[in-house]
């Protein structure tokens, strides 16, 4: 066993399940949202994708490419949310939130595939 | 500029996930401390703001405490957010810094540098690998010549001096290990305007594995190899290797000429002489007894030839056990008078210093003068830096093998068939040398004369070429008449006709040329381009070699009822 390795599936996953937390729910009602949830996986997202740098592998290139998928759309929804409450100061109306959650329902799959991908590498590796 | 790239992602990875978690952990503390507004209701910072301040505290600290003045709750928190976040971004900055400084970064940055240089070369180049002194006079006399080069050196002072040398033509230069075909390959091996690849390290396995290297990676090279041992050179030329130069062989057989034959010397000099090298004189050595300093490798080679020549030598040697010196070898350095005197110095009629050591041949040379005015004195440079001091010591003969090396591989690279003339030349005497010498002054200025290859062919002198295809039986001495007066002869003649299996040395210039002829010419520096007149302009040919000027246009030759040149197709490209 390889503690790296831990460590790095583990912001994979973690990155995953934290996006699905957020993203679970009714689309528009802002309740089923935490903004604290979306924080911590724009955290974890951002430690993922910084874990990925430097391999200078193709499938490593792959892995790198959808942590930054995600992060993207999940920095658009944290500037989204924060558009709408301080700048606009309509506050999270349900389409707002729509916005807000379609947006982290693409970093979802992004993420998801990113797991895909790790499980693929990891079949191939025999060990 | 990817591998760079990578480099430096992988190195921060650590203190990029410590900001991150910086700041997070900071902002997440803001917002879940209690505040307070400015009407006294409890408030709450969210994550906007949060990530506004925690933004400029780690950078400034000192914009002031915003939307509204914190709480004591508030206060402390940013108390340990200014630290750990001024910490964070110190180790960030630092480790930032620390890749640039590090070699191996620094090494890759370079090596992306010359990349690039590299891959822009535009014009064809050789790739020299080592540098030293043979190198640098080879591509200074290349770059005089406009035929571009890169060089490979491992050891990093010795490319300094490139970098402070004046070349006119930039000369990109990597430090790096030549033995790897990766290197070479990045040196443009496989470019498609390398034309010639140059081993000329100081050791035999790099020089093999260079030249083999090359030849595998791009076989239509011109490789050019250095080889000190005999060993070395039948291996390197096992594959295939165009050139192969032992220094020590080369260097002590151009000696050996100098004494037996110098007229051949002169010629030798002079065809391979670099641009705008002055004419060295022509030497009359003596002939006897000669005295021979230094029985090291270049000693060696030099007892040889003078053997083979039948000239007798007494040897004068520090080391005779090490160096295997011959019976009756004097022991001594030969800078002190008593090993001289010994060694017969009276009675001899010159003496070559030829040691290891600068100071010492010069010593030799000083010493032996005082003993015997009358001696020649041939004196061994080995460092060009020393040049100004062997210039005063005013031997009859100073001789650096860096420089007679790289004259070699300069006429090698720049004229082929020049070496095909001197392989020729070689076999004749003296008399017939000091005959074409006089011819050679005769055109020459104070300056080396240019040697350069004419191919009676489309590309090379396509009026001859069209000529000749016409029925017409043009001579070489048409090629160097004068272009615009007839009478004239351009300060140009013939050194080697080449003629599919056939070599004439000397052709005469009535010698009608055939399609294919390869003329090895020899001329005054810079009337080459005078001589483009007649190979190119089919006008200028016929006016030299009948004599009338034709008309050239419809109207004139209506007018004037002159026929037109014999015009032939033109070139279709």
């Amino acid at each position: 066993m390889n503690l790296e390795k831990v460590v790095f599936a583990f912001f994979i996953l973690l990155a995953l399940t934290l996006n699905f937390g957020f993203f679970l729910g009714d689309i528009d009602v802002p309740d089923h949202h935490s903004v604290y949830e979306l924080f911590a996986a724009i955290v974890v997202s951002l430690i993922a994708t910084v874990l990925k740098f430097g391999d200078r592998t193709h499938l490593g290139a792959l892995l790198l490419a959808t942590s930054l998928v995600a992060d993207l759309q999940l920095i658009m929804a944290a500037v989204v949310w924060a558009f709408a409450e301080h700048i606009i100061g309509t506050g999270t109306t349900p389409a707002v939130m729509a916005i807000i959650v379609s947006l982290s329902g693409g970093a979802l799959l992004a993420n998801i595939t990113s797991v895909l991908l790790l499980i693929a590498e990891t079949m191939t590796v025999r060990s | 500029m990817q591998n760079i790239a990578f480099l430096l992602l992988r190195r921060l990875r650590s203190p990029l996930i410590v900001l991150i978690c910086v700041y997070a952990i900071s902002m997440l503390g803001f917002v879940l401390i209690p505040g307070m507004d400015d009407e006294g209701q409890p408030w709450k910072m969210d994550f906007f703001h949060a990530f506004y301040f925690v933004s400029f505290m780690g950078s400034t600290i000192g914009f002031g405490e915003i939307p509204y003045p914190f709480t004591d709750g508030q206060r402390m928190w940013a108390t340990v957010t200014i630290y750990s976040s001024v910490v964070a971004w110190l180790y960030a900055i630092g480790s930032m810094l620390a890749i640039v400084q590090d070699p191996a970064f620094r090494t890759l940055h370079r090596q992306n540098g010359f990349r690039r240089s590299i891959s822009r070369l535009s014009s064809p180049f050789y790739l020299i690998c080592g540098y030293g002194e043979t190198s640098s006079l080879l591509i200074r006399a290349l770059s005089e010549a406009g035929i571009r080069s890169v060089v490979i050196e491992s050891n990093q002072e010795r490319l300094n001096t490139l970098e402070l040398e004046d070349y006119p033509i930039p000369v990109p230069g990597l430090c790096a290990d030549v033995s790897l075909p990766e290197i070479l390959i990045l040196g443009g091996i496989q470019h498609k305007n390398c034309v010639g690849c140059v081993a000329l390290t100081d050791q035999d396995p790099i020089n093999l594995k260079v030249a083999l290297s090359s030849k595998l990676l791009n076989p239509s090279l011109k490789v050019i190899a250095r080889a000190e041992t005999e060993d070395a050179e039948l291996n390197i030329a096992s594959f295939g290797t165009d050139e192969i130069i032992n220094p020590f062989a080369t260097f002590a057989g151009r000696l050996a000429l100098a004494l037996h034959s110098p007229s051949m010397f002169v010629l030798f000099e002079w065809m391979t002489g670099v641009p705008h090298e002055p004419l060295c004189k022509p030497l009359y050595p003596p002939h006897g007894t000669w005295i021979l300093c230094g029985y090291g490798r270049f000693g060696k080679a030099v007892h040889e030839r003078l053997k083979a020549e039948g000239v007798s030598a007494t040897i004068i040697e520090e080391k005779p056990e090490m160096t295997a010196a011959p019976q009756g070898t004097v022991v001594g350095r030969g800078t002190e008078a008593s090993t001289l005197q010994e060694a017969g110095i009276e009675q001899a009629v010159g003496i070559v210093a030829g040691t290891d050591d600068d100071s010492n041949n010069l010593s030799i040379v000083m010493t032996a003068r005082e003993l015997n005015p009358n001696l020649f004195m041939v004196a061994r440079k080995n460092s060009r830096a020393n040049a100004a001091i062997f210039q005063a010591a005013q031997a009859n003969l100073t001789m650096q093998r860096g420089s007679v090396i790289a004259h070699k591989i300069f006429a090698v690279i720049t004229t082929p068939l020049l070496a095909e003339f001197l392989r020729l030349a070689i076999q004749q005497n003296n008399a017939w040398a000091e005959t074409l010498i006089k011819r050679v002054s005769a055109i020459a200025d104070d300056e080396a004369p240019q040697i350069w290859t004419v191919n009676i062919n489309d590309e090379d002198a396509p009026a001859f070429n069209n000529a000749i295809t016409n029925g017409s039986q043009p001579c070489i001495k048409e090629l160097y008449i004068h272009p615009r007066y007839r009478d004239q002869s351009l300060p140009i003649f013939p050194l080697l006709l080449k003629r599919k299996n056939s070599e004439t040395l000397l052709p005469d210039d009535d010698t009608l040329l055939e399609p294919d002829d390869q003329l090895l010419l020899c001329g005054q520096h810079d009337i080459r381009s005078q001589m483009g007149w007649v190979l190119n302009n089919d006008e200028v040919f016929h006016y030299i070699h009948t004599g009338e000027e034709c008309a050239q246009g419809w109207l004139w030759q209506k007018f004037i009822d002159k026929k037109p040149c014999t015009k032939p197709a033109r070139k279709t490209v």
